[in-house]
């Protein structure tokens, strides 16, 4: 893909951190990558390959110090609207209901009251949480946290969406739900996604794109392209989906081994 | 039923008088306190005094919560906040705020001006180191959150932080809340024209000592309940946590 027609370009990016006590860490090492509109990929790694701190690069948390990011030409400059993210651990404002936290980003926006409630609903009940508005985080569980917290960033309507392993803090059952739902609501309102996962099976079920990264110093490795039909309930028990999962795992595993 | 020793306390108090095994001069009976406890309720020195103390105690109270709260965010936030005040706060912490009644009297008299400054003086800590740690305990991923959605950077304060670091802030109040209470009456023992302090120390010099306990007891019970209604607020206002 060319660099004109994609949506988030990242350029030759190096980025280092210090520990509190301790030596200069070197976290990503000259990654480059470009993502075009409504495209989903998934950035799959061991952990502390730097994955999710590309993440935060991209959503304006961290400063670029090397390298170039670009929003649709742009250099980010800090977190904005136009780029929703979705947490491990949901990041949901636990002194706010569930109503409440799908309302703020509505609040901030500026939007009359009477829409920023009727907006608030329709997201809350497309992730399945009708009769649960007036619950604080507190009284949810994992799976409804998350869905409270994809409903927040869903509703000011974000171009793209930067989900940060958002299903790894959940059982496999709720897990393997949120994935249906999450092709199923990408479908219906296409948006370019950017998924960090170290879950491979999770990387092939959704993503158009998987990039492979390596481990610490991160760089990307590989990237594959999946053409599988995301909208097929049974996508896990067909032959094309197993050789993908082995292909990848093949090229994650000296990785995982590495970072071990 | 939880209080059923304060009863027993109450009983063993009027009996031991009563029996004659405490001279009255040290401690007057339990009925005699309450009887002049009625006169000055009944003959008004207790209101326009404890109106004084209250006004003293919950306007010193009120600054200390407000402006502890904006420094300890601030000192949270802000590097450079926390250099120039945190050395200040650590070495004034344990100080003992009493040493302060002097020099409020020396800059503000013996009016309500010197109270309201002891009490802000003294009540301010607690809630600053509460609102310090709380907001530097709020999660990293809340504040982008609300970055990501659209908040300002100053915004985050308001919308993000102040919340996050309430419960901590909650304590922080709940040691101010007590404070207050021992900085107003001894302030007020020891230099005031009026007040709740001043009412006791005035009427144990003339020897009115039934009288005086009767202050002293509403004090105690006017800090316990204080504290219990702070508890049910806080209990309200914080009805998000687990």
């Amino acid at each position: 893909m060319s660099a004109a027609s994609a949506q988030i370009t990242v350029e030759r990016v190096t980025h280092s951190y210090r520990p509190p006590r301790g030596r200069t860490v070197l976290a990503l090492d000259e990654v480059s990558l470009a993502i075009a509109p409504r495209e989903f990929v998934a950035l799959l790694g061991p952990s502390g390959c730097g994955k999710s701190t590309l993440l935060y690069l991209i959503g304006g948390f961290l400063p670029v110090e090397k390298g170039a990011i670009r929003i649709e030409g742009a250099p980010v400059a800090g977190p904005g609207p136009d780029r929703g993210v979705v947490f491990q651990h949901f990041a949901l404002f636990p002194w706010r209901t569930v109503r409440a936290n799908v309302r703020y980003g509505l609040e901030k926006l500026g939007l009359a009251r009477e829409e920023q409630e009727r907006r608030a609903q329709a997201y809350i009940e497309l992730v399945g949480l009708k009769g649960f508005e007036e619950s604080f985080p507190s009284q949810l569980s994992g799976g409804m946290k998350q869905r409270a917290a994809l409903a927040r960033t869903l509703a000011v309507d974000p171009k793209m969406l930067l989900m940060d392993e958002p299903f790894g803090a959940l059982d496999a059952q709720t897990r393997s739900l949120m994935q249906a739902e999450l092709c199923d609501i990408w479908r219906r309102t296409p948006k370019t996604v950017l998924f960090v996962t170290h879950d491979v099976q999770e990387a092939v079920r959704l993503a158009q794109r998987v990039l492979v990264m390596s481990a610490r110093p991160g760089r990307i490795k590989a990237v594959v392209d999946i053409h599988l039909d995301r909208a097929d309930p049974h996508i896990y028990r067909s032959s094309a989906f197993a050789e993908k999962v082995d292909e990848i795992w093949g090229l994650v595993r000296d990785e995982a081994i590495k970072a071990q | 039923m939880k209080y059923l020793p304060l009863l027993l306390l109450a009983i063993a108090w009027e009996a031991v008088v009563q029996l004659g095994l405490i001279s009255r001069d040290l401690l007057p009976s339990l009925s005699d306190v309450a009887k002049a406890g009625w006169t000055l309720l009944r003959e008004g020195d207790f209101w326009t005094n404890g109106a004084a103390s209250l006004y003293r105690g919950s306007v010193g109270l009120a600054l200390a919560i407000v402006i502890g709260a904006v420094l300890g965010i601030a000192m949270a936030w802000w590097r450079a906040v926390d250099a120039f005040l945190g050395p200040l706060v650590e070495a004034l912490y344990p100080m003992p705020k009493s040493a302060l009644i002097p020099v409020t009297v020396l800059w503000l008299g013996f009016g309500d001006g010197s109270k309201i400054l002891l009490i802000f003086l003294g009540c301010m800590l607690p809630v600053t180191l509460g609102a310090y740690n709380g907001a530097r305990a709020c999660e990293q991923a809340l504040v982008w959150s609300a970055r990501s959605l659209g908040a300002s950077r100053l915004r985050v304060l308001w919308d993000v932080v102040l919340p996050a670091a309430l419960p901590e802030i909650a304590t922080g109040v709940r040691t101010a809340l007590a404070l207050s209470f021992v900085l107003l009456v001894s302030s007020e023992l020891i230099v005031a024209r009026a007040g709740l302090g001043y009412l006791i120390g005035f009427l144990g010099e003339g020897g009115v000592y039934d009288a005086m306990f009767a202050v002293v007891l509403v004090v105690a019970f006017l800090g316990f309940f204080a504290d219990r209604l702070y508890q049910r607020l806080v209990d309200r206002l914080l009805a998000w946590r687990a």
